[in-house]
């Protein structure tokens, strides 16, 4: 997890997506246990009952699930569930924000392809 | 009803009206971020609720017990604040042995536990103490009595980020284990404000503002451009302040975020507490 909190948006927000990223990067596996609000909320200084407001939307996502007097645990297939969440959001997050900077800063569609097609060259390169 | 409720309390020093018929609500089970420039009225309204000074008007009620000359209601509530009321030369081990007796609610062991993760030395006499360590004992009897109300007046005042990280996670801890209401006067409101739930701003003597934080900071934002595209996004605004760097002009709104006209370059983020109560306490004036 994460322990930079930013104000750009609200606390239990960014704590839903940084359970979700490490749950995602398997810091969390499935069917394990996931820290408790009050562990959370001790180790970045936040209310727990934010905390708490944080957990519940991944309660709601399917993605953890509580287990009574036991604690959150993550749920099997939440790993899937998460890919697919944000294959979703791909668009929006990421291809809507390139073309509206690209056209601010005057570049063409051919450009922009170019760049990304560069992107992929160096990476295997890398590799 | 299970709160603090302050009702039209006035309180006049000779020709400064401290608190003018202010009336609102502590509720129970909450942190409360408790705001205010100097000499706002804070520790004023603090020590009637501890019953240390008298409302010239109005009463207080404490789960609808008045407060004035009652003492049932110090196993309801505990100040700890800035002025001291301790026996500068009694030894600190021996405030606990007394507190303990004046207090049921008092949680001795816990206290040395606690003393004991700060290092601070309860064999040492209280006047013997650097200007940290006497806050550090005074927070240490707060956090070691189980009273449903708590009240900190400016809790951190000397203490090194180590401790003040480690009073912060102590309060936490015990808050998720024995929920009850902890009220926090402080001027240092970045710290505080991802740990409380609701703020009562003062200003003035009276109250300005009474919120939950995180509506509070998604209403507050800020917009910034070219002066004459701010001011034509801020003509329907809440404007609480503005600055300005040359041709650049930053507007502090209040409300809803409306959307950014499409042709301009205005850019509009987020504002942090700190910020919001700065600009908020300095509209009229100083």
């Amino acid at each position: 997890m994460n322990i930079n909190l930013n104000i750009e948006k609200p606390i239990f927000i960014q704590i839903a997506e940084q359970l979700e990223d490490s749950i995602f990067t398997g810091v969390f596996p499935e069917k394990t246990k996931i820290p408790s609000t009050n562990e959370i909320s001790a180790l970045l200084n936040i209310n727990p009952h934010t905390v708490l407001k944080g957990m519940n939307l991944l309660v709601d996502d399917e993605i953890i699930y509580k287990k009574r007097g036991l604690g959150m645990f993550v749920k099997e297939g939440a790993v899937e569930k998460i890919r697919q969440k944000r294959q979703g959001q791909f668009y929006n997050q990421f291809i809507a924000s390139l073309i509206e900077e690209a056209n601010k800063l005057h570049m063409t569609k051919e450009e922009i392809i170019s760049l990304i097609e560069r992107g992929y060259e160096n990476e295997r390169n890398s590799n | 009803m299970n709160a603090i409720q302050i009702k039209n309390v006035t309180k006049q020093y000779k020709d400064v009206t401290a608190l003018d018929d202010v009336s609102f609500s502590f509720e129970y089970g909450k942190i409360y971020g408790f705001l205010g420039r100097n000499g706002a009225g804070k520790s004023t309204l603090i020590n009637i609720i501890a019953n240390r000074i008298f409302a010239d008007n109005g009463e207080i009620l404490i789960d609808g017990i008045p407060v004035k000359e009652n003492m049932k209601i110090h196993e309801k509530v505990f100040c700890m604040s800035e002025v001291d009321l301790y026996d500068t030369s009694l030894k600190i081990k021996e405030h606990f042995k007394w507190i303990n007796r004046f207090y049921d609610s008092f949680n001795i062991e816990k206290a040395f536990e606690i003393a004991e993760k700060f290092n601070l030395d309860t064999s040492k006499r209280y006047k013997a103490l650097s200007k940290g360590y006497q806050s550090i004992f005074k927070l240490t009897v707060a956090l070691a009595l189980n009273v449903p109300y708590v009240i900190f007046d400016e809790p951190v005042l000397g203490l090194d980020a180590n401790h003040r990280e480690l009073f912060y996670d102590l309060l936490l801890k015990d808050y998720e284990s024995n929920e009850r209401t902890i009220i926090l006067a402080t001027h240092l409101i970045e710290e505080v404000a991802n740990i409380i739930e609701e703020v009562v701003l003062i200003d003035k003597g009276k109250v300005m503002l009474q919120d939950n934080v995180g509506s509070l900071l998604e209403m507050g934002y800020s917009i910034s451009g070219l002066a004459h595209e701010v001011d034509a996004y801020c003509v329907d605004k809440n404007v609480i302040g503005y600055d300005e760097l040359g041709n650049l002009k930053i507007a502090y709104v209040l409300g809803e975020k409306a959307p950014l006209p499409k042709i301009g370059n205005l850019s509009l983020s987020a504002m942090n507490l700190q910020k919001l109560f700065v600009k908020l306490t300095e509209k009229g004036g100083n």
